[in-house]
């Protein structure tokens, strides 16, 4: 059985596998809005009607006001002063605006120090987010790394939500630890971490029931799940991540920060990025908050979700 | 939501007054500013830009109404085309009273249509996620309330688990939730597969669902279908397939409150292929600035029949455009929280309490009674969020709705000679009751004390006009924390219904005034 800091290099492993995936992943997007962007730019001259027309993209790709201004106006000075002088030069310029708006060197998955176990990776996020298919996505992704894998099924709220679970749990053949259909979610936090522990698995993935993060007593439930598993198991949770819509607007900003400030969010997965939305509200929440991205969902299978890249989904964004 | 949007609007008014025109520059200037509200709030781009020039082209060079400020003339038109972007205002007749004006802002909207003979099919589409389950069961609460029967068909076979989600459902609304007509659930779990396995399988299932509904008398049947994405070829044709073999009465697109500029897309994509009938938001109770609402309301015409505002299955609201566009400008909105206290009490109640509070018998027992349907209509929160100028000012204040536990668990814990004369108890006494309910006996002896002031206030507040009232309710409000303003807000039936219809009045007024 590898250990859990077999998990580190994860991310490494698969990197170069990556850049073509997101990009299959990204296709249609690409073609409806960064691939036009592109187009857009190297077949004009640079002008600020171009600059303009940019702007109006980047709005529509959900980059949010505050991100495009940031970006466009720093555009439109270098172009003042004369420091872009063909639109390929513009290209460039926004590459970098967007690499370093979405880099960072957090992206690789938090685990349990070296020789503990089990790495508690919790899952949070609004209702609908994609919470439950992303667990399922990530799952297969840890098992496919040699690691097992336990479920705990904290949702105990909505109907349906503990037997979907266990369908993909028999589907991934994971094993799960399942609560009572309106029981106390950090009860069945409680339990899993004991079973995770009893049974010596590399991780264990708790789900939660999907809240709105105005919702104050919800909010606070994440805390008491978050107290309950560190009691059990050291450091944990080590990773908390926020599952975001990719077809969510500005609102995502908002749920960045509560999320964060309530349940400790060290990471975002950005969910069905597989429609036309273009995902760009990404670029909103790293601009307004720290924390990174680290996975993207893009289709409905098990193998649909893939570690973030900034150069990679940069690249993405761009390609032809 | 929307708190954006009105500061938005907030700050075009401050810029233009003191103005005497709306000039065509200080109009831009003031537009800059909405239009970057508005995007930030999730508005599509094409919607934000065409709203803004209608604006500009209504206000430019207008001439102000001589008792309006600039400032305000602009609100005006602001709301005009707001209400015209969000749908119609409802057929207020001529000269109407202001109560008649009233009782048509809360008729009944558009809602659920009924068929002779049934059942009624509605069918229900939208993306993965956007909580078309959930309003399911919210929509069949809300006929159920109405006296129609409803069938739910799970029509969702990819996603695991949705036939048993459904299935819960069907079974709360059934037992839980007040009505007088039965709520069924039809399902073939066993059609279920893996995502995008089980495609137009859906079909078949309907079309016996509907048989079934129509053998036993149903009125209402609602299709839960799978949530796909718009651009999934083989999944929009299912769709179309289940539309052709049962041929819905309504179909209705639900969509989430907080999504962004790619709800053009998605609602134009769904509306092509389906004509879809009618528009549900959901998450409305989010901090959302709601853009989306109007970006799928321009780009399909058609109607916004509900929005989801929480968790539980009554949470669910008729859309009535003009509340939302006063909402959006900061003018509360009265009318749904007048509408809300009504379906809790009914008007003999209320006239009794009247009645009791200006002889200044209200009584402990009254009071719990207040409280009571006062916390069916929802979190404190978010209904004295609907109260006009109220709404913005709550925005950081923490309101724990544990309070009123605390103050119920005291009343529980009195004597019904204690409830019926609450006066200046014995310290003894107050211990007893901390004791009961867990409490402090300062704690008690603080309600009492309040509910003294607040039995005097209301005897005198039975015999003011309305703008002294709102006077006599905001400094009490400022008095103290929450727990003041509940007993401030009780007499709302009664009290809050003539505040309504004049805040009504004066939106309408300033229409006829510039028209």
């Amino acid at each position: 059985m590898p250990s859990a800091d077999c998990l580190i290099p994860l991310p490494v492993r698969f990197f170069k596998a990556v850049i073509s995936k997101l990009k299959d992943g990204l296709a249609k997007t690409r073609e409806v809005v960064f691939g036009g962007l592109k187009n857009l730019i190297l077949g004009r001259k640079l002008d600020e009607q171009l600059i303009n027309d940019v702007e109006v993209m980047l709005l529509q790709a959900d980059v949010g006001v505050a991100a495009t201004q940031k970006l466009i106006d720093s555009a439109r000075a270098d172009f003042k002063s004369g420091k872009l002088k063909e639109s390929k030069d513009l290209l460039e310029h926004l590459k970098a605006g967007l690499r370093e708006l979405l880099g960072g060197p957090q992206t690789e998955l938090r685990t349990a120090p070296e020789g503990f176990k089990p790495t508690v990776i919790l899952v949070t996020g609004i209702n609908g987010a994609g919470k439950t298919t992303s667990i399922a996505k990530l799952t297969h992704m840890l098992k496919q790394q040699g690691l097992s894998v336990m479920l705990g099924a904290c949702d105990t709220f909505r109907a349906g939500a503990v037997r979907q679970l266990e369908i993909w749990s028999e589907r991934l053949s994971a094993e799960i630890v399942k609560g009572q259909q309106g029981g106390d979610p950090a009860a069945v936090a409680f339990d899993a971490c004991k079973a995770a522990i009893a049974r010596g698995v590399d991780v264990l993935v708790l789900d939660t029931a999907g809240r709105l993060h105005t919702q104050d007593p919800l909010m606070r439930q994440l805390g008491k799940i978050r107290s309950v598993v560190g009691k059990q198991i050291e450091g944990g949770p080590h990773e908390t991540l926020l599952v975001l819509d990719a077809t969510t607007g500005q609102n995502a900003t908002r749920q960045a920060e509560e999320f964060g400030k309530v349940a400790g969010v060290t990471g975002i997965i950005l969910a069905k990025l597989d429609g036309t939305a273009k995902g760009g509200v990404v670029v909103a929440v790293r601009a307004a908050s720290s924390i990174p991205v680290k996975f993207v969902g893009v289709g409905e299978r098990p193998e649909d979700l893939q570690p973030f890249d900034a150069d990679a989904f940069v690249e993405a964004m761009f390609s032809e | 939501m929307f708190e954006r949007l009105s500061e938005g609007f907030s700050s075009v008014l401050r810029k233009l007054s003191g103005n005497a025109n709306l000039s065509e520059s200080n109009v831009r200037e003031a537009m800059t500013e909405v239009r970057a509200a508005l995007l930030d709030a999730d508005v599509s781009l094409e919607v934000v830009d065409a709203f803004c020039k209608n604006v500009i082209a209504d206000a430019v060079g207008r001439e102000v109404t001589k008792s309006l400020k600039p400032g305000e003339e602009m609100i005006g038109i602001v709301h005009d085309r707001l209400v015209q972007l969000l749908g119609e205002m409802p057929a207020i007749p001529e000269g109407a009273s202001a109560q008649e004006a009233a009782q048509a802002l809360m008729a009944d909207g558009p809602g659920v249509i009924a068929v002779s003979p049934g059942p009624a099919i509605v069918m229900m589409c939208g993306l993965q996620g956007s909580g078309k389950t959930t309003t399911c069961g919210k929509l069949a609460a809300w006929l159920k309330k109405r006296g129609r029967s409803v069938m739910l068909v799970a029509a969702d076979l990819q996603r695991p688990a949705a036939v048993e989600q459904l299935a819960t459902v069907a079974q709360q609304v059934e037992r839980d939730l007040p009505g007088g007509a039965a709520v069924t659930f039809y399902g073939e779990p066993e059609k279920s597969a893996e995502y995008g396995k089980a495609v137009g399988v859906a079909v078949g299932v309907c079309q016996r669902a509907v048989s079934a509904a129509r053998a036993k008398g149903v009125d209402t049947v609602i299709l839960d279908t799978a949530g796909r994405l718009h651009v999934n070829d083989d999944l929009m044709g299912e769709l179309q397939q289940v539309k052709m073999a049962v041929r819905p009465h309504q179909i209705f697109l639900v969509t989430d409150a907080m999504t962004g500029q790619d709800a053009v897309k998605s609602a134009k994509a769904f509306h092509e292929r389906l004509a879809v009938d009618g528009l549900i938001l959901t998450k409305f109770d989010s901090d959302t600035r709601g853009g989306a609402a109007l970006s799928v309301k321009s780009v399909t015409g058609a109607p916004i029949r509900f929005i989801g505002v929480g968790e539980k299955l009554d949470a669910l609201e008729e859309f009535h455009a003009a509340r939302i566009a006063s909402r959006i400008l900061g003018m509360g909105d009265v009318i749904s929280l007048v509408q809300k206290a009504k379906e809790q009490v009914s008007e003999q109640e209320a006239a009794e309490l009247e009645a009791k509070m200006a002889k200044g018998e209200m009584t402990m027992e009254d009071f719990l009674k207040q409280l009571r349907s006062l916390r069916r209509m929802g979190p404190l929160k978010s209904l004295l969020g609907l109260l006009p100028g109220i709404g913005s000012a709550l925005k950081d204040v923490h309101i724990d709705d544990k309070q009123l536990d605390r103050v119920e668990g005291m009343v529980n814990s009195m004597t019904p000679g204690e409830r019926k004369k609450p006066g200046d108890m014995a310290f003894s006494r107050r211990k007893r009751i901390a004791a009961g309910s867990g409490t402090k006996p300062e704690e008690v002896g603080g309600l009492t004390r309040q509910f003294a002031t607040v039995s005097e206030m209301s005897r005198r507040m039975a015999s003011m006009s309305a703008a002294q009232k709102v006077k006599a309710v905001k400094e009490l409000s400022a008095q103290g924390g929450p727990t003041s303003m509940i007993p401030g807000l009780q007499g709302m039936p009664g009290f809050g219904a003539g505040k309504g219809t004049t805040a009504t009045r004066s939106i309408k007024d300033r229409f006829k005034k510039r028209k």
